[in-house]
């Protein structure tokens, strides 16, 4: 039971760091949003297992508000977004899609070599849940650094947090309180960040954050 | 004991809201500066009892949760404790009359007695938190006050300086104590006695403390506010700025170096001893060649405090090398100096204060004359001019004999730098000690003989009693100091004995009250019998001038009373007085440009001659220091324009690279 657990909670793991390269490696809008749900399934897939493993009851209420709020909930909205917006659906991404996804692989391959020996002591599945968290979380903000479109910088920070619940809930013992407060601190940020984008659009009629930077002056 | 004082800070902090409500009221200054003199008088007795009482201890629910504030009053601090009150109540005594003309009294009366819970606080403190909030408090405190007349772009200047160097000042001081806490993290006071931290970590905290409370103090090179913020400030406070809170920085030094990190090694002590000795003439120089009356007072505190640090350094060599007797000796002089400094030049200031209000400047070369209008200002100036030119029987020549014979004890020192840092040290304290009576005869004859060469100096008048109360009373003690040094050397012996586990010997023991430092075959002092005989002979020449000198017949031109011309302005000036030294000097930290403006052969316009004078530590150290600042938020300035992206990118990169540092450095 032990392997197996370990094994599956892995491949759970593992699947989230997949899916922010199936992320970064999409050129389309309606895609992206596609893989941010698969992404927020996955992570309450995750989260479920880690509640049954530890025996740990309110992580389930942690993986249901995943599910509701990131898997269905944020792309709906953002689809919505989108829709009314007529945002041009295309990325444009700052540099290759292949260089990109070589960094993320380089990424990944640091926060394996950073976390493996700092948390030498610590219980080995939360040791792998935080190191492949920890390149969620880098991937993430990979994603909002090398993406000119506002939702795309949006859908990278939603699954840097998601990351962050990861790594949250391997560690045994976080109280429910803290994942709620993230939950909704989220929301909190996509409710800001989605009004921002209805103003972006009213003034520069694109969401595309460069028309931003040249009103303030700034360069390229 | 300690109770009453820390009641005492909490009666400046109510006078402080008091000075904010009642500023502008008629009876606002009444009340706020009576009510810091009588809380003043009573810390002044606290401290004296403090420094024959055992070490007390208070701890306040205050500050930091479950931390607290840790108090402590021993020897050292009581005896500061008694000079910062003695300061202190001189000053608000002079402000209760000087200030009664200030035009703007909201501007200082809120922050004069927090000034005052500052200072009180830093000697009361017993952990780095407390020390660090008082030290702090006592710096913005005085800044506010620096910028009181805030409308002249001058004070705005002195104050950012000000600012600045505080802040650096605070800094060395929080990464010294955060050095000596170690790795425990605790930082009250007694666990960083009872720590001993390897030899690097302890000469590296040394060097900040030095740095810290050096640059408060006015130790050259860090001496560049003072002679800026001392005279922007309002004359009281200036007295206070110059008088007690360089003292308050002294004590910050003793405290870490002396009582916190056990004892220094010797190349510490050679440290102390150049630095002192290079303050002690760079000051006094600079003060010979001013013109402004506050600014040489400022400079003038510079070369005290090189004095004080050179009792100091004495004090840390002897110890370093198991001379705890010499060491006692050297201390004694050190904190008596500075007590008398604190009395005279106190002072001084408030002379400075009385001069600026009745005649409106500070530009000895536009006064004159004033010791026939203010017969009593200059008479208690006159008196400090001679306790700070270390003139028997002041109290001045007593602390500075002190230290002399600290420098001329000269025990077989093992260390090169010591042999070296000591005899030189004598000599410059020579240096500094002649230059000081050049440039006190010039300021009191400029000022205060001859003729008035401005229309304010003809027409000036005495102060009023207050001032005039405060000034004779620094006067008379400072003569008392002087007159009798073994009372306070004998008050003094707990304080050494505390710090030092050695103490001088008893004084007034001996029927004569003769000082004797070491013993009587090798050096004593009789202030009172050298008193008495300067009295005589001074009284014997007078009277012979008097008898003997108007008898002679003299030949001189008809109806001219040994003037040829009537100007006031052919007298003898402060530049004219000034001008050997500079010239002979010029190189020792200023650089002077003469120019002469002759007219071609023919012409009948007037020749001009005029000086500029540059302060080389200016120049070298901290002008090029603010030019580099300048450029490099220049540079920064471009990161205020980036888009969001390159935001977020510096982010990414900076994770990335303390990552990258992480995962190498494992």
């Amino acid at each position: 039971m032990r392997g197996l657990a370990f094994d599956i909670a892995h491949m759970l793991a593992g699947f989230l760091v997949l899916a922010s390269f199936l992320m970064l490696y999409q050129a389309r809008l309606f895609a992206l949003l596609h893989v941010l749900a698969l992404h927020a399934l996955v992570l309450a897939l995750s989260v479920a297992w880690q509640a049954h493993i530890q025996g740990a009851p309110h992580l389930y209420i942690t993986a249901a508000i995943a599910l509701g709020f990131k898997a269905m909930l944020i792309p709906w909205a953002l689809r919505r977004i989108v829709f009314q917006l007529g945002v041009h659906r295309e990325i444009e991404a700052v540099g290759g899609i292949g260089l990109t996804m070589l960094a993320g692989m380089g990424l990944v391959a640091l926060s394996l070599e950073v976390m493996l020996p700092v948390t030498a002591q610590a219980d080995p599945v939360a040791r792998e849940d935080i190191a492949l968290a920890l390149s969620v979380v880098l991937i993430g903000l990979l994603m909002m650094v090398t993406r000119r479109n506002a939702v795309s910088q949006v859908v990278g920070f939603l699954s840097l947090e998601n990351g962050i619940i990861l790594a949250a809930t391997g560690a045994r013992g976080m109280p429910l309180v803290v994942e709620i407060s993230v939950a909704f601190s989220v929301l909190i940020a996509f409710i800001v960040i989605g009004i921002f984008l209805f103003r972006i659009r009213e003034r520069f009629d694109s969401v595309d954050v460069g028309a931003l930077d040249q009103f303030r002056g700034g360069r390229q | 004991m300690i109770d009453l004082v820390a009641a005492a800070i909490a009666g400046f902090c109510v006078l402080a809201v008091a000075g904010g409500l009642l500023g502008r009221a008629a009876a606002g200054h009444f009340l706020v500066y009576g009510g810091c003199l009588l809380l003043c008088l009573g810390t002044l007795g606290a401290g004296l009892a403090a420094m024959m009482a055992p070490p007390t201890t208070l701890l306040l629910p205050l500050g930091i949760p479950w931390i607290g504030v840790h108090l402590r009053l021993d020897a050292l601090s009581g005896f500061f404790l008694f000079l910062v009150g003695l300061g202190s109540a001189g000053a608000s005594l002079f402000a209760i009359g000087y200030a009664a003309h200030d035009e703007q009294p909201q501007r200082v009366l809120p922050f004069y007695p927090l000034f005052l819970a500052g200072m009180h606080l830093v000697l009361l403190a017993d952990d780095a938190f407390a020390f660090q909030f008082a030290w702090e408090l006592m710096s913005l405190a005085s800044w506010a006050l620096v910028l009181a007349q805030h409308r002249d772009p001058a004070n705005a200047q002195a104050g950012f300086v000000y600012l600045v160097m505080a802040v650096f000042s605070g800094l060395a001081m929080l990464l010294s104590f955060a050095l000596m806490a170690g790795g425990q993290g605790s930082f009250a006071f007694d666990a960083m006695r009872a720590s001993h931290p390897a030899p690097i970590l302890a000469a590296v905290a040394f060097g900040l403390a030095l740095v810290g409370a050096g640059s408060k103090a006015g130790l050259v090179p860090l001496h560049v506010w003072l002679p800026l913020a001392h005279p922007a400030a309002p004359s009281h406070v200036s007295a206070l700025m110059s008088g007690v809170m360089t003292k308050v920085a002294l004590y910050g030094f003793i405290r870490v170096v002396f009582d916190l990190l056990g004892g220094v090694p010797w190349w510490a002590a050679t440290i102390v001893l150049v630095l002192g000795g290079v303050t002690a003439v760079v000051g006094v120089l600079q003060a010979m060649l001013e013109r402004d009356l506050k600014r040489l007072l400022a400079y003038s505190t510079v070369e005290n405090i090189g004095i004080v640090f050179v009792g100091l350094g004495l004090a840390m060599a002897f110890r370093a090398n198991g001379f705890v007797a010499g060491a006692a000796l050297a201390f004694t002089a050190a904190l008596f100096h500075a007590l008398n400094h604190t009395l005279f030049k106190s002072l001084l200031f408030f002379g400075a204060g009385a001069v600026l209000t009745v005649t409106g400047t500070r530009d000895i070369d536009q006064l004159g004359g004033l010791i026939k209008r203010m017969p009593v200002t200059s008479a208690a100036v006159l008196a400090g001019c001679l306790a700070i030119s270390a003139l028997p029987p002041m109290n001045g020549f007593a602390s500075e004999w002190l230290t002399f014979q600290a420098v001329l004890l000269r025990p077989e020192l093992p260390q090169w730098g010591l042999k070296l840092a000591i005899p030189a040290d004598g000599a410059l304290l020579a240096l500094a000690a002649a230059l000081a009576a050049a440039c006190f005869v010039r300021m009191f004859g400029i000022a205060f003989l001859g003729r008035p060469r401005s229309i304010e100096a003809a027409i000036a008048h005495e102060v009023d009693r207050w001032s005039l109360g405060a000034m004779v009373g620094f006067g008379t003690l400072a003569l008392l100091a002087g007159l009798f040094p073994g009372v306070v050397i004998d008050l003094l012996r707990p304080v050494s004995k505390a710090v030092l586990g050695a103490s001088m010997p008893v004084q007034m023991g001996d029927p004569w009250m003769t000082t004797i430092p070491v013993e009587a075959s090798r050096s004593s002092y009789n202030a009172a019998l050298l008193a008495l005989f300067v009295a005589l002979s001074g009284g014997l020449a007078a009277v012979m001038v008097k008898r003997l000198g108007s008898r002679g017949l003299r030949r001189a031109p008809a109806w001219d009373c040994g003037f040829p011309d009537p100007s006031p302005m052919t007298q003898y000036t402060g530049g004219s007085f000034a001008q050997p030294v500079q010239r002979v000097y010029e190189g020792l930290g200023y650089q002077v440009r003469e120019h002469v403006d002759m007219p071609p052969p023919g012409a009948t316009r007037a020749a001009r001659f005029s000086t500029t004078r540059s302060d080389l530590v200016w120049d070298w150290v901290y002008r090029p220091l603010g030019d580099w600042v300048g450029r490099i938020a220049g540079a920064l300035n471009v990161l205020q324009f980036l888009t969001i992206r390159r935001y977020l990118g510096f982010v990414f990169v900076a994770l990335i690279v303390l990552l990258l540092a992480l995962a190498l450095w494992q």
